[in-house]
């Protein structure tokens, strides 16, 4: 894999295409998680549009990649990469949380295709990765398997049953990835239960953990590659990142975590996002 | 086939038809939370060690390790006692095994109050309430080894979550190797059509007795095994409760939410009748050997018998 200045640019201008995206089906659907969707855009973009081996035509290839969205809340950043990705047509994100419509409020894998995991319930999603790592391992297939976890959802116990497990049977052929913006719904993570320096703590499961700037997509793409070339242990990319991202209003505000935008903070975003 | 002896645990059943179900199908994977030699599940280990996790003391990593193994396309048993199957991961069998309707079967040994001297915090009877009211999720509670080997095979071959629920004590055997078992299928054990007893699991045997002990009375009574309590045999239900006088439910299992509570609930709907069930009254157990214990809280057939006559004394 080749990182040249121009990957960059362009996986650079899908992450903000997916930030408008994500501005856009807020303000539409009028509830939601702005700050955690902004903030692990350009994860997510990385993952869907240059380093994840996958295909929309047949979403259910055996051989592909897999993303779970263990942090169900942020879905809108994933139906964005999914629907540029060619899953469903970019006008379901119009109708995100609508009835009968299937972009659920948390990720449905049984009404959205490319949705590989229902979440919603915070702290699965580490557990059902090493599943399907397991699975792969069974089935001697070469697939990887990224799980996005916030950093407050650390603090939910089964996360470390799960990074035991994963270590104890070395899944290299898994990839966690925390978006750690520093925030969860009653404020900044240190003060409502201290997570401490996250990698050593994975480091300590058994882990190997890259910490790197979240939003720097050179960094991003070499975390991601590096976690490839680790072998005989699971690997952690801990994301340094800003909740509510490229949008200078929401950045670092704790009232973006569960808001949507009005139409007139809508405007004003998309004037950021140009 | 199972070896036929004269008893034997659902517990023990459940292991041997585990291995026969792995030599069949190379997608059976088996999971347990650090309880093999008490769920059986040993036996699956012993013989397929690659398709055998155990997770540790970690019920929750387990269910969604199980929905991860089932989402890669493996049909996966997740084995540990009922009270941390249910209770500590019923967040995670809902979420994530239930919403997502998974390939995962929970196996949950140890069911009921009969797990004895262990006491309360380990006698599970809210676990058929609690798994009841997941949409999606089926519920078997076979009444012999017979019925849990055909359970197992069947619920491997249905696509979905579903809870099987398991007892410690051996029980005696009441099918033999003719026996069919079919999901949503009630099995009539005796006919009769003055009352009804439905009962399953380990009640059934005691259900069979107090039938006995009506018949010296000249009662006769319906005595129907309920393995199937997701989704359940409505017809076998309604049936009962317009032929006879009454049905007495009986299960090893809180009277709330269960056996009687899934009855009751179809003959409100359908068929008016008394239903009398017998179960733990909504307290907590206690240590005790099993025996005692089934004696204590009134799960035996004198009670079922009692229940039975007193309906039909009523009628009449």
């Amino acid at each position: 894999m080749r990182i040249d200045q121009e990957l960059i640019k362009n996986l650079e201008a899908q992450a903000k295409i997916v930030r408008r995206d994500i501005i856009q089906m807020l303000t539409k659907a009028a509830s939601g998680h702005p700050g955690g969707s902004l903030s692990c855009a350009d994860l997510i973009a990385a993952l869907y549009f240059h380093v994840m081996r996958h295909d929309a035509k047949r979403p259910d290839w055996s051989d592909r990649d897999r993303f779970l969205l263990s942090k169900g809340h942020c879905a809108p950043a994933w139906y964005s990469v999914l629907a540029r990705s060619g899953y469903f047509p970019a006008t379901w994100l119009d109708a995100l949380r609508k009835l009968n419509h299937p972009l659920q409020g948390h990720p449905d894998m049984l009404k959205t295709t490319g949705v590989e995991m229902s979440s919603g319930s915070l702290g699965q999603g580490l557990s059902i990765a090493n599943g399907m790592a397991l699975a792969a391992r069974l089935d001697r297939k070469s697939y990887r398997i990224y799980v996005l976890m916030g950093d407050g959802e650390i603090q939910e116990g089964q996360v470390w049953e799960a990074a035991m497990t994963a270590s104890h049977h070395k899944l290299d052929n898994l990839c966690a990835i925390i978006d750690n913006n520093g925030l969860q719904i009653d404020g900044h993570t240190e003060e409502i239960k201290s997570l401490g320096s996250i990698s050593e703590k994975w480091i300590s499961f058994g882990w190997n953990a890259i910490d790197i700037d979240g939003h720097d997509m050179r960094q991003i793409l070499q975390a991601l590659k590096m976690a490839e070339e680790t072998k005989g242990k699971p690997s952690i990319i801990v994301a340094k990142t800003t909740k509510g991202k490229g949008v200078s209003f929401m950045e670092n505000q704790v009232d973006f975590h569960g808001v949507a935008p009005t139409a007139e903070e809508c405007v004003r975003a998309l004037a950021e996002l140009e | 086939m199972l070896k036929v002896k004269e008893k034997v645990a659902t517990r023990d059943a459940y292991g041997s038809a585990l291995v026969l179900l792995g030599e069949r199908n190379p997608n059976i994977v088996v999971l347990d939370a650090d309880l093999a030699k008490s769920t059986k599940t040993i036996k699956f280990k012993n013989k397929f060690p690659d398709r055998f996790f155990d997770m540790g003391i970690a019920e929750a990593d387990m269910m969604g390790t199980a929905a991860g193994l089932a989402a890669a396309g493996k049909i996966a048993f997740a084995s540990t006692f009922a009270i941390f199957a249910t209770g500590r991961a019923w967040e995670q069998i809902r979420n994530s095994i239930c919403y997502t309707n998974l390939n995962v079967k929970i196996a949950a040994s140890h069911a009921g109050i009969a797990v004895g001297p262990d006491g309360s915090s380990h006698q599970s009877i809210e676990d058929i309430a609690i798994m009841r009211v997941i949409p999606n999720m089926k519920i078997v509670v076979p009444a012999d080894g017979t019925e849990t080997e055909q359970a197992v095979a069947a619920l491997a071959e249905t696509p979905g979550p579903a809870y099987l629920r398991l007892g410690r004590s051996a029980v005696p055997f009441i099918y033999d190797s003719s026996y069919r078992f079919t999901l949503g299928k009630a099995s009539v054990l005796r006919e009769g059509s003055d009352v009804a007893i439905v009962a399953a699991g380990t009640m059934v045997q005691p259900a069979l007795k107090a039938a006995d002990i009506l018949s010296e009375e000249r009662i006769e009574a319906r005595v129907i095994n309920m393995s199937s309590i997701k989704p359940i045999d409505r017809e076998a239900i309604v049936a009962a409760a317009q032929e006879t006088a009454g049905i007495v439910t009986a299960e090893e299992h809180s009277i709330i939410g269960g056996l009687g509570g899934a009855v009751a609930e179809v003959v409100g709907e359908t068929a008016p009748a008394p239903v009398v069930r017998i179960g733990v009254r909504d307290v907590f157990g206690q240590s005790g050997e099993a025996g005692e214990l089934m004696e204590f809280y009134g799960l035996t057939a004198g009670k079922i018998a009692e229940a039975a006559s007193r309906i039909v004394s009523q009628k009449r």
